[in-house]
């Protein structure tokens, strides 16, 4: 059908909102509390243009189109509107714009200057919150909370943990947990895909600068770091260059330069991870054991199974994950290898994850009391290092990371999208069930983007039943499935956040969906040029357990890179 | 099943256009004639509220006394609530006689007076009496319709409060009642009854006012294996209260109304969102619910047709934002009571997200009249957009508070110093506010518009759901506006930002208006005065983009208010005075250095410790400091504090 | 509560106001206990019911006083006064809206229009109403309870 919009006729759909015929003609129109892909909510009214027809200003995100419609996005009253609007959340806004995380990507900012608000005009009360730090891995601050909602709606329409909902009216209204008791206690699995949709500093995660410097400044402490599969193609962008670019050898670089002493990749981690868990899924196979196998290397997926699916953590497959094995094996194998004293060496790693920040300082991840990685950094903290100190990005030569925790295959970089763990695992269990490696390597039903994806492997006689799902929500529809007697599935790998680690909660905020899909695409491209495509084959991976770990599944790697979960009295 | 029963259901629910007024049983039951005395005490909310439950007890303490034996009926709200409690007695063969202000230690006396009379009743409290085709006539007792109160009413919606037994379906059944409604479904379809109600004319009663017939259209024209009517007894405005009393009074009117709207619309299934608050409406409306199932009104199959009815009772948990449709709708659903965006409408896409239509108290019980009498005859009520007629709730600085229902297109006038005595006191009347928080205000000036939809609208006043709350030369007007920003602050339900924030920042506005500090620099001057026009721009803004009614009719009464009393506003900002007296904060306390003894107690008590002096001298009270409390006015024993 | 545990077992998403009712019918309040087995009951997160049950005026999550008083703060009643006799009872009995007393015998509400307008200001308490009040008639009513 034909509607005006600004006096130009433009084409619509039927059944689309005004909203959607504006953005497809790339007319912009602010908004705050909308959420592509969800049910509008008509909560914060920046979106109103005016419909000739009635006179009234109408919410566009909400109404639908029909023929004959006329609209103005942009009149003296609709701006006006959206003016008062953002004027009256600032007059009831904390004005520390200059100390506060979101500085510059934050969305209030952002509208702010798009509708040249130079003046104070409201001024008022405003709410006065407590900071809410309890949590690992999130920090609430309910002073800068603009009530949108849609943290509560990821967290309960995409991860089906809702630990947070609207809580009192009306001006007292805030967005809490249940009883208003501090993150930790509650249900919270740490994903921070809130932080995602936030925006503005009112969620953030849990800072771990102070630390990391103070090990960096002291001359007597070593310190190592390691990096996600994610992260190398995640952060060009935020530096001027291309999207996805990778930039792995310039990044080893721009760590040496900060003062690390040591540099790793946890895509050696993952490679390791591969070895033990693919051995654990043939034992499980061959010895009649507890299937289908579950992935453990999502700290999000973990702490929902300990919450919300006890019944399946004997399912989750005892291996830590790679982010922990690394740390495992640095602070065993290499330290000894090096000759440096456990209490002498700080281990720090970079991850797209703020569940991270929680699973590394759990009391699982512990030998005699000493955790196995020290502090996470998330990839948003990672550039603002890298920004803090002076690090010149575009002047760099590549490195390599150090040895022998710092060699890779592209198997072990796909940890980072959604699929790539099965991928790998199936590569490696392959090749251990027949000797031979896969004709083809590249599993394509567990590459499109969809949350949900499942595929059969024909290993010799076996036909292997892999699912791939994320998103916690759509992990609970494949698990009540299993409940109700499906059985053909012997592997699945759940990972929290929608897209896998490429979309997790610490990676660069942008809203923007595109962005997850090009990381994505990526580690797909890495994989093709990579020589080596099977954790197998990693040879620094072969020598640990030559020299170390003898095998997988060892008493000694039972030791290091094992670990057993149990369920949590939480209020859900 | 007792023989009453099986006569009503067998022979005058199954007949429904038969004529059963000369019937022996009707008589009895319309109690045309009786055999013993009968007393009828109201025990609505507002009679309980005066006394009625110690009413009861003397009567039922007389009867027991005298051993005369009589039948206590206990009724609603007539709607003459200044006049509470009220008994009525009538004695076989004579008119029913209504006394006012019965209370327990009037009861001997009233009682006395009408049980031992022979043509005259000679007791101070006899208010009127009920004339009838069948009894003597009372010399000396005016008849209720020639009260200035009540004659110039048409009750319609109201005819049976205070007169019948609520819990009475004989009672309502005797004089006409349900039978409309089986009649209606036997001889049309749904889509004739939409037309017959929006050829009638009725508009919604709950404030919005939309031609009820054509609401219903839209239900009915989108098919769905399940439709829902609710009926929206909420009832959240201050200072209205005639749902209450219409259940409380005459609950078996509503059910009928909404067995003849769920027909309209094709609903099988219905809720009454009725709020917390009124627990005897509650109570009566079960007990009448219950009645209705028993006579097969409610249930499958009603009367051998193909209509399916139920009604279920759903409490309001204290929301004054769920009397708001979607809200509404969420709160049955078990949700956070906030509205939804619209489109889609609850007509098309609602409850469980079914159609679903939602109607006023009032509207509901204006149907059995329409379908009994005829579209015509209520659209021959009222004015050409207006039709029928309406009840408002009469209550703050006014002779007679409580309840009348008059045709639209009286004036406000008329209501207001015919029917209900004008301003006690020999006060000067100020305004009346009409809508209550979504409303505005009506000043002498417009005191003889008509009462109707677009004339009020026009006034800047709204008909809300009919609330009149009357304000004299002791109201201040700017304290009114504040009154009802925090009333819409409370109850705002957060959701949208035009509403949380900005009746927020409006509120602030209107206080700092009237607090202190109450001496004047320039710049506070020119800073307050500011704020009255940041207040219409925000309600300009707050009115155009809020998500629901709420918001968007939460700035009329301060616009309404600086329209009509801008100088009072003035007053308040420029010179700190507030001529009404209420504004406590604005009051200037000095104390007189002849009168005062310097006896320190007023330095004592004073609670900010803004009282300085020695003992024996005079005291000296520190502007600053003071609040305004007026704790040491109260305790100088030497009135050495004047005020101003 | 076990019993209305029981009477709801079935039950979905639109009975929860109801049983929050009936428990703070039965209980006096709401518990933290209590909405955890609400929880359990409907299969809903209690984050979701605590949201529901903070956002409406009726439900308590303290205990009510012996006597339990509600100020109606509808327009009548505020334009009559109400106001003053508010301001006197949180005076004379040291609490504030939504509190208990300490010694657990008094507790205030303010409510929402009664709908007794006709009689404004209005009180009740225990559910018992009184009419007219003034602050100095309130004084008296509380007098007369604190003896009791």
């Amino acid at each position: 059908m034909k509607i005006k919009v600004n006096n130009k006729t433009i084409e619509a759909n039927n059944g689309e909102t005004i909203l959607d015929a504006l953005n497809r003609e790339g007319i912009k129109v602010p908004t705050l509390c909308h959420l592509k892909n969800m049910m509008p909510t008509g909560a914060c009214r920046m979106c109103v243009v005016e419909d000739v027809n009635s006179g009234k200003l109408i919410t566009s995100c909400s109404s639908p189109v029909y023929e004959g419609l006329e609209v103005n996005t942009h009149s003296a009253r609709v701006n006006e509107s959206r003016k008062t609007i953002v004027e009256l959340l600032l007059s009831n806004h904390p004005d520390d714009c200059l100390y506060c995380v979101r500085n510059g990507n934050c969305e209030l900012q952002g509208l702010s200057e798009e509708l040249s608000i130079t003046e104070r005009r409201i001024r008022g009360r405003k709410n006065k919150q407590p900071l809410d730090r309890s949590s690992a891995s999130i920090v609430r601050d309910p002073e800068k909370c603009i009530l949108c909602g849609r943290c509560v709606r990821i967290c309960e329409e995409v991860m089906g943990v809702a630990c947070i909902d609207f809580v009192q009216r009306g001006n007292q209204t805030v967005v809490g947990t249940a009883f208003d008791k501090g993150l930790n206690t509650s249900s919270c699995v740490n994903c921070g895909q809130c932080i995602m949709v936030c925006p503005t500093g009112a969620l953030t995660e849990k800072n771990h600068f102070a630390e990391i410097k103070q090990a960096l400044q002291n001359p007597e402490i070593k310190v190592a770091i390691q990096y996600a599969p994610s992260i190398s193609i995640s952060i060009a962008e935020e530096f001027g260059m291309e999207p996805g670019l990778d930039i792995n050898g310039i990044m080893n670089a721009a760590i040496r330069k900060i003062g690390f002493d040591y540099v790793f990749d946890t895509s050696f981690g993952a490679d390791l991870t591969i070895m033990e868990e693919s051995s654990e899924l043939i034992h499980r196979i061959l010895n009649k054991g507890k299937l289908p196998l579950i992935t453990s290397c999502c700290p999000g997926w973990v702490k929902y199974a300990e919450e919300f699916a006890p019944d399946f953590i004997d399912n989750i497959s005892s291996c830590k994950s790679p982010q922990q094995m690394t740390g495992a094996v640095i602070k065993s194998y290499f330290i000894d290898k090096e000759n440096i004293p456990q209490d002498k060496l700080y281990s720090v790693a970079i991850m797209p994850c703020t569940a991270k920040k929680f699973e590394g300082q759990r009391e699982e991840m512990t030998q005699n009391g000493i955790s196995d990685v020290d502090a996470v950094l998330t990839t948003r903290e990672f550039v603002k290092f890298i920004k803090m100190y002076g690090i010149d990005i575009h002047n760099l030569n590549a490195e390599v990371a150090n040895n022998p925790l710092g060699s890779r295959t592209s198997a072990g970089k796909l940890f980072g999208t959604t699929g790539g763990v099965a991928e790998a695992a199936i590569r490696t269990a392959h090749y251990k069930l027949t000797g031979k490696e896969l004709i083809e390597f590249k599993i394509t039903a567990l590459r499109d983007f969809k949350n949900r994806k499942e595929t059969k492997i024909q290993i010799g006689d076996l036909e292997l039943g892999v699912a791939v799902v994320n998103g916690l929500a759509n992990a609970k529809k494949l698990l009540d499935e299993i409940r109700e007697g499906r059985s053909d599935i012997h592997f699945i790998e759940i990972m929290a956040c929608p897209g896998g680690c490429v979309g997790g909660g610490g990676q660069p905020i942008k809203m923007d969906e595109e962005a997850i899909r090009i990381r994505a695409k990526s580690l797909y491209n890495i994989d093709d040029k990579e020589s080596i495509k099977v954790s197998h084959k990693n040879p620094d991976v072969q020598k640990l357990y030559a020299d170390f770990l003898e095998e997988p599944l060892s008493a000694k790697s039972h030791e290091l890179l094992h670990t057993h979960y149990q369920k949590r009295e939480v209020i859900i | 099943m007792n023989s009453t029963k099986q006569y009503i259901i067998e022979e005058i629910l199954s007949n429904p256009r038969k004529d059963f007024s000369n019937v022996d049983l009707v008589k009895e039951l319309k109690r045309e004639l009786i055999t013993k005395p009968v007393i009828f005490i109201g025990t609505g909310t507002c009679g309980l509220g005066a006394g009625a439950d110690k009413t009861m007890i003397a009567v039922k303490t007389y009867l027991k006394a005298t051993k005369i034996e009589a039948d206590i009926i206990e009724t609603g709200c007539i709607g003459l609530c200044s006049s509470e409690p009220l008994m009525d007695v009538q004695l076989p063969g004579h008119n029913r006689v209504c006394f006012e202000n019965a209370t327990a230690d009037k009861v001997e006396d009233i009682l006395d007076s009408i049980l031992k009379a022979k043509s005259e009743v000679k007791e101070q409290s006899v208010l009127c009496q009920f004339k009838s085709k069948e009894n003597h006539k009372w010399d000396g007792i005016p008849d209720i319709n020639d009260l200035a109160f009540f004659k110039p009413q048409f009750r319609i919606v109201l005819k049976n409060c205070g007169i019948v037994n609520p819990i009475s379906i004989d009672e309502y059944i005797a004089s006409g009642g349900y039978t409309g409604f089986l009649n209606l479904i036997k001889t049309k379809n749904s889509e004739e009854v939409c037309d017959l109600v929006e050829k009638s004319g009725l508009r919604g009663r709950g404030g919005g006012g939309f031609l009820t017939g054509k609401k219903w259209k839209f239900a009915l024209n989108t098919s769905a294996e399940q439709k829902y009517l609710i009926c929206n007894a909420d009832e959240g405005d201050p200072g209205a209260f005639m749902d209450r009393a219409v259940i409380e009074g005459d609950p078996h009117r509503l059910i009928e109304g909404m067995a003849i709207a769920a027909y309209g619309i094709g609903a099988t299934k219905s809720y009454v969102y009725i709020r917390a608050e009124y627990p005897l409406a509650i109570k009566r409306l079960n007990i009448a619910l219950q009645q209705a199932r028993e006579y097969g009104l409610l249930g499958d199959n009603v009367f051998g047709s193909n209509v399916n009815f139920e009604i279920k009772v759903k409490t309001g948990a204290g929301a004054f934002v769920c009397g708001e449709e979607t809200a509404l709708i969420n709160s049955i659903e078990g949700k956070r009571g906030m509205p939804r965006p619209r489109p889609p409408f609850p007509a098309v896409s609602g409850l469980f997200g079914k159609p679903t239509i939602i109607n006023n108290v009032e509207s509901l019980s204006n149907l059995p009249f329409i379908i009994k009498e005829g579209e015509d005859k209520f659209a021959a009520i009222g004015t050409e957009k207006s039709k029928g007629t309406k009840v408002f709730a009469l209550s703050g600085k006014i002779t007679k508070t409580g309840l009348v229902e008059i045709p639209m297109g009286t004036s406000v006038r008329e209501v207001l110093f015919d029917i209900a005595g004008g301003v006690p006191n020999n006060k000067k009347f100020k305004s009346v506010q009409i809508g209550g928080p979504s409303g505005g205000c009506i000043t002498e000036q417009n005191l003889d518009i008509p009462i109707e939809y677009e004339s009020l609208i026009e006034v800047g006043a709204m008909m809300g759901s009919g609330g009149l709350v009357v304000m004299d030369e002791d109201t201040c007007m700017v304290d009114v506006a504040k009154f009802f920003m925090d009333f819409i602050q409370r109850e705002s339900c957060g959701k949208c930002i035009p509403c949380r924030e900005g009746t927020r920042r409006m509120l602030e506005i209107l206080e700092d208006i009237t607090h202190k500090p109450h001496h004047n620099g320039k710049h506070e001057a020119l800073r307050r005065f500011k704020g009255v026009t940041q207040l219409e721009r925000l309600g300009k803004v707050i009115k155009e983009t809020s998500l629901c009614g709420l918001g968007q009719t939460a700035p009329n009464p301060v616009l309404s208010t600086i329209k009509w009393f801008r100088e009072e506003y003035e007053e308040h900002i420029f010179e700190r005075k507030c001529s009404a007296n209420v504004c406590t904060e604005l009051r200037v306390f000095t104390i007189d250095v002849d009168a005062c003894t310097g006896c320190t107690i007023c330095a004592k008590k004073c609670p900010t410790d803004a009282i300085i002096g020695s003992r024996k001298a005079p005291h000296f009270i520190v502007d600053d400091k003071c609040i305004a409390c007026g704790t040491c006015f109260d305790v100088c024993k030497f009135n050495a504090i004047t005020i101003s | 509560m076990k019993q209305i545990l029981e009477k709801y077992k079935e039950a979905e998403r639109d009975s929860l106001i109801p049983i929050l009712q009936e428990v703070q019918e039965k209980e006096g309040y709401l518990s933290e206990n209590a909405l955890v087995e609400i929880g359990e009951l409907l299969n809903l997160p209690v984050s979701k019911i605590f949201g529901v049950a903070t956002f409406y005026n009726q439900f308590r999550f303290q205990p009510k006083g012996k006597h339990h008083i509600q100020v109606c703060r509808g327009t009548a009643c505020h334009v009559l006064g109400s106001a003053n006799v508010l301001q006197e009872l949180e005076k004379t009995l040291k609490i504030k809206n939504e509190e208990t007393s300490r010694d657990g015998n008094f507790s205030l509400e303010v409510v929402a229009c009664i709908g007794a307008c006709g009689l404004a200001p209005v009180i009740s308490i225990n559910g018992e109403f009184h009419a007219k009040v003034t602050s100095s008639s309130i004084k008296e009513i509380i007098d007369n309870l604190k003896e009791k």
